[in-house]
């Protein structure tokens, strides 16, 4: 019956597979939401903008990438645009286009910048006028009453809806397997197709659920050290 | 231009029609899911609510698998372990054919399934906002248990939950498209036949996302008009 849930033989062919598409998954989703946190803050700051000409882009942008599944934006971008062959070899980007793996980092950080602007957008305007107004009649500079004010106090709001963003990644990452990344939904499709036993797709279900279980307590810890001075005593 | 407004074209030789119909199963599969996910969260926020340890853990527990498990994950697991687990109980019953399910079965149940377990986490945080004296009142006026939840607290907790449950809607939404992994023939999947049979790759995914796009902002705007509806009990006056 065990053989049925784990089966040591298995594990012993395919457990290093395993752990290899477990570091994809990991990376993959570090590297893109770095890039996405950077991104999303030029784009929350354009969606705020007074000019029309810059808050109308960075709308247009939130729209297209929330409002479309991210398997469909990265066909489009991997077969659709990749299919310019020879114009993105003339223009020397074919190195970017070719590869899934850059196809796969660019839209996804596309993908959470999106989101993350909206989390960043709602939480830089709930910071109270007040504290706006109190940094004006302290004489700071817009700079230090950003970093220094408004920022910290945003970022206490938009942890856990940036820690539930991250889990929303790490699941979505699940997509790359279908252009062909080797993460841990790659290896157990891949694994599945050569055994057709079953008990992958359990532990593929195991491993993700650990990710995602690390992460929350990570960022549960994260949120009382960076709210202890709300606290009561 | 005229040569892709072909391709589009209702006729033979154009898209057009195979495309409605990708477009018909994907709405017909949120359609479906949105029912049963619904009563399903309902049902697993009010166990999570119950007094009764077992019940509550196990919904949990649930809950917490289905919402920390990747979508696609879902979707393999439940149409391929299903099919396994039909499968052996015919063996037991002493049927030995291979027995097959159906992809769009598998594909509500599946993504009903993670519907369900989000959207009872909303159901729950709504439930939270309803004042004790809310129950005390009824108990007053000699309601039944029954007749308190279903006429009392349920619609507001209803009202609360609705900008909630409508982002979970837009999500199950764009979670459709991963039912073309399945070999269900949706918006996702119709385009990539069409990409690879007509080689216009960009075009076709272009179509996708639009189609998406158009799904999300139609539903997007119809449930902000439902929230402003039920919100009329509660909105301000100016006076």
């Amino acid at each position: 019956m065990t053989n049925y849930i784990f089966n040591p033989d298995l594990w012993d062919r395919y457990g290093g597979r395993f752990l290899s598409g477990f570091v994809v998954t990991i990376e993959l989703v570090a590297i893109t939401f770095i890039i996405g946190f950077f991104l999303s803050m030029i784009v929350a700051v354009a969606w705020t903008s007074k000019n029309k000409w810059v808050n109308l882009p960075a709308r247009a942008y939130m729209f297209l990438f929330r409002g479309s599944p991210l398997l469909a934006q990265l066909y489009l971008f991997y077969y659709g645009l990749g299919s310019f062959t020879t114009f993105w070899q003339s223009a020397g980007l074919w190195w970017l286009f070719s590869s899934a793996w850059n196809c796969c980092l660019i839209i996804f950080s596309l993908n959470t910048a999106a989101y993350q602007a909206e989390i960043f957008r709602g939480s830089l305007q709930s910071v109270p006028v007040g504290q706006l107004e109190a940094c004006k009649a302290l004489g700071l500079s817009r700079w230090t009453s950003f970093t220094r004010i408004w920022f910290p106090q945003a970022m206490i709001l938009a942890l856990r809806p940036f820690a539930n963003e991250f889990i929303l990644m790490i699941k979505a990452s699940a997509v790359a397997s279908l252009i062909t990344i080797y993460d841990v939904m790659g290896v157990t499709k891949l694994v599945y197709s050569r055994t057709y036993d079953f008990q992958v797709y359990l532990w593929a279900a195991v491993l993700y659920l650990i990710i995602v279980e690390v992460v929350r307590q990570i960022v549960g810890f994260a949120e009382r050290r960076i709210t202890r001075h709300l606290r009561r005593i | 231009m005229a040569e892709y407004l072909a391709l589009l074209s209702f006729s033979d030789g154009g898209w057009g029609k195979v495309l409605v119909a990708g477009a018909f199963v994907t709405i017909s599969l949120a359609l479906c899911c949105l029912p049963f996910g619904l009563c399903l969260g309902l049902l697993s926020a009010l166990l999570i609510r119950s007094k009764i340890a077992v019940l509550r853990i196990g919904a949990t527990i649930i809950a917490g698998i289905f919402r920390g498990l990747p979508e696609l994950l879902t979707l393999f697991i439940v149409y391929n372990g299903l099919q396994l687990v039909l499968q052996y109980c015919a063996q037991l019953l002493g049927y030995s054919g291979s027995i097959g399910i159906n992809a769009f079965f598998a594909g509500v149940l599946g993504l009903g399934l993670v519907f369900a377990a989000f959207s009872s986490e909303v159901w729950l945080s709504a439930f939270n906002t309803i004042a004790i004296g809310q129950y005390e009142a009824a108990d007053a006026l000699g309601l039944t248990r029954l007749k308190t939840f279903f006429a009392i607290i349920l619609p507001q907790t209803f009202r609360n939950a609705l900008p909630g449950l409508s982002n979970n809607w837009l999500t199950l939404l764009k979670d459709t498209s991963l039912v073309s992994t399945i070999s269900l023939v949706d918006i996702m999947r119709q385009t990539s036949l069409a990409a690879s049979a007509t080689r216009h790759p960009m075009f076709f995914y272009s179509i996708a996302v639009i189609l998406y796009l158009l799904f999300s902002a139609i539903t997007g705007f119809i449930l902000k008009k439902i929230e402003h509806r039920y919100a009329i009990a509660v909105k301000r006056v100016a006076l």
